[in-house]
């Protein structure tokens, strides 16, 4: 009979609920949550930034609070709930409404940092549902757009909260097509 | 990063017994400037011993009698939103909230932000073999010393990037660190340690070692009617969010009928370790605070500064910063800051 070699493990295995569903998967321990989720489980929605905290494109849901993925082991997702853009959509593959809204007001050019957005707003309108401009700010503070600004991301979180709040808000004509001359 | 070994410790006992036998082998709290360091190549640990998997290491727990105790792994999301920190330790809330952005605050803890490494950018560039990992010179001397150490510089002039330490110190707290030899317990100012004592650390973790509970005593006169206790934590930094200070003062006042019966003023930013300042504190003693009282207890802290060329700029930022927050702790109105 051959006789088997012993070959020692050299990748870590972890369970948890990624977008509400369970998930094994076998890595190199060091990987971060973001490389795993991008390399492992072919989960690219997670955008890899600058890799030190400082940008915020990262970011998911880490047991519903936003945390940055590139700053987090994905030996820490063991046991826990993580959601990434991929899991925003509804049933029939339906935009969330805060996808609807960064669509319709311009809110994304690029799109580079959105993801991380649209994450990081999730969660401050599931414990806010109708937050200040101010808490908005706050709350968006540690993600970076370069490309239009922050306006137009505040104005796309507010109506995305008023229509989850079932209000049946209207984007101004002047937010999409400017102010008439 | 390179491979490691990750280590999940069943208990405290297990995880300091594993740090003290292994030189290679480093803690992970939160991870945020740890793994933050691992990138950028300036350290290569061999093994992680991972503090997130213990249990009861993350309480908050208040009492008028026995005052604040917070368990180090404790996030500071946490730390800024619990009630009994804003209501009597503001110093505390502020400086938790003013640490990096939303994102980090739900992963970084407590320990952690007390026991990060400097933020100094000759430090955190592998190219740079200097002093403080080891190296012969500190280039922040003769290169770009915009955000080096004006007071308590020397050999090596970085500052200390916590929030949460002089605003912790500033409300006299204790720090317990836990070892392979069992539990100590120190004033958290005296777990600070200046470069001439060595310049390869900033604190006083011996082997093994971690941080395992910080422990704020009550006011002595809680309850007292004509007396009140206001502390608050002003910080500057260059970007809204995620930044480091520039400068920043922690102060907190017990003032009875008007008068400052006692006072501590820690400046962040500015030095090595958190910088407390008792000509400030010697000022203030017995008196009513006025404008120009707090502006004398602002001058007097920076008398001893030594600017290194590119940053001059902090020594006048900095007792501005102490006289304001003089100020709004002596303030007359109730009105919470």
């Amino acid at each position: 009979m051959k006789q088997r070699r012993k070959i020692r493990k050299q990748k870590a295995h972890i369970a948890f609920v990624l977008n509400g569903e369970p998930c094994e998967v076998a890595f190199a321990p060091h990987k971060t949550l973001l490389e795993v989720l991008r390399e492992d489980l072919n989960l690219t929605g997670t955008k890899h930034g600058c890799e030190l905290g400082e940008c915020g494109t990262c970011a998911v849901l880490l047991d519903g609070k936003p945390v940055l993925s590139c700053l987090v082991l994905g030996l820490d997702a063991e046991g826990r709930e993580v959601t990434t853009v991929e899991g925003m959509q509804l049933p029939e593959g339906r935009l969330h409404p805060l996808q609807e809204t960064f669509a319709d007001l311009g809110a994304a050019q690029c799109g580079y940092c959105t993801p991380g957005f649209l994450l990081t707003a999730l969660e401050l309108l599931a414990k806010n549902p109708k937050p200040t401009r101010e808490e908005i700010a706050q709350a968006l503070s540690g993600n970076l757009c370069r490309c239009t600004g922050y306006i137009k991301i505040y104005e796309a979180v507010e109506l995305a909260a008023a229509h989850m709040r079932g209000e049946k808000a209207e984007v101004a004509e002047e937010v999409v097509y400017g102010l008439k001359s | 990063m390179r491979n490691f070994q990750h280590f999940n410790p069943a208990s405290l006992a297990q995880a300091t017994t594993t740090l003290s036998s292994k030189p290679d082998a480093w803690v992970i709290a939160g991870g945020i400037d740890l793994l933050g360091e691992m990138k950028n190549g300036i350290i290569q640990p061999g093994t992680l011993v991972n503090l997130k998997t213990l249990p009861n290491l993350d309480y908050i727990k208040f009492s008028e009698s026995d005052g604040l105790r917070i368990g180090a792994m404790a996030t500071l999301a946490k730390i800024e939103a619990h009630p009994d920190i804003r209501k009597h330790f503001t110093v505390l809330s502020q400086a938790a909230h003013s640490v990096a952005t939303p994102q980090i605050r739900n992963v970084g803890t407590l320990g952690g932000n007390l026991c990060q490494r400097p933020r100094c950018w000759y430090y955190r560039n592998p190219a740079f073999h200097c002093l403080k990992k080891g190296g012969k010179e500190c280039f922040s001397v003769s290169g770009e010393n915009k955000y080096n150490a004006i007071l308590g510089g020397g050999p090596v002039f970085i500052v200390h990037p916590s929030d949460c330490a002089p605003a912790l110190i500033s409300l006299g707290a204790e720090v317990t660190v836990a070892g392979p030899r069992g539990k100590r317990s120190m004033p958290l100012e005296k777990f600070f340690i200046l470069p001439t004592e060595n310049p390869l650390r900033e604190n006083r973790l011996q082997a093994g070692e971690v941080v395992t509970e910080v422990h704020v005593p009550p006011f002595h006169d809680a309850g007292s009617s004509s007396s009140a206790h206001r502390s608050v934590y002003l910080k500057v930094k260059e970007r809204g969010a995620w930044d480091f200070a520039l400068a920043s003062a922690a102060v907190s006042m017990e003032t009875n009928a008007g008068m400052c019966r006692s006072v501590r003023v820690v400046l962040g930013g500015v030095a090595p370790i958190p910088w407390r300042c008792p000509q400030a504190e010697k000022t203030c003693m017995g008196k009513q605070i006025d404008e120009a009282l707090a502006a004398e207890a602002g001058k007097a802290s920076l008398a001893q500064a030594v600017p290194l060329g590119k940053n001059d700029y902090k020594v006048e930022m900095a007792a501005n910063l102490i006289k304001r927050a003089l100020l709004m702790c002596s303030a007359s109105s109730a009105s919470p800051r």
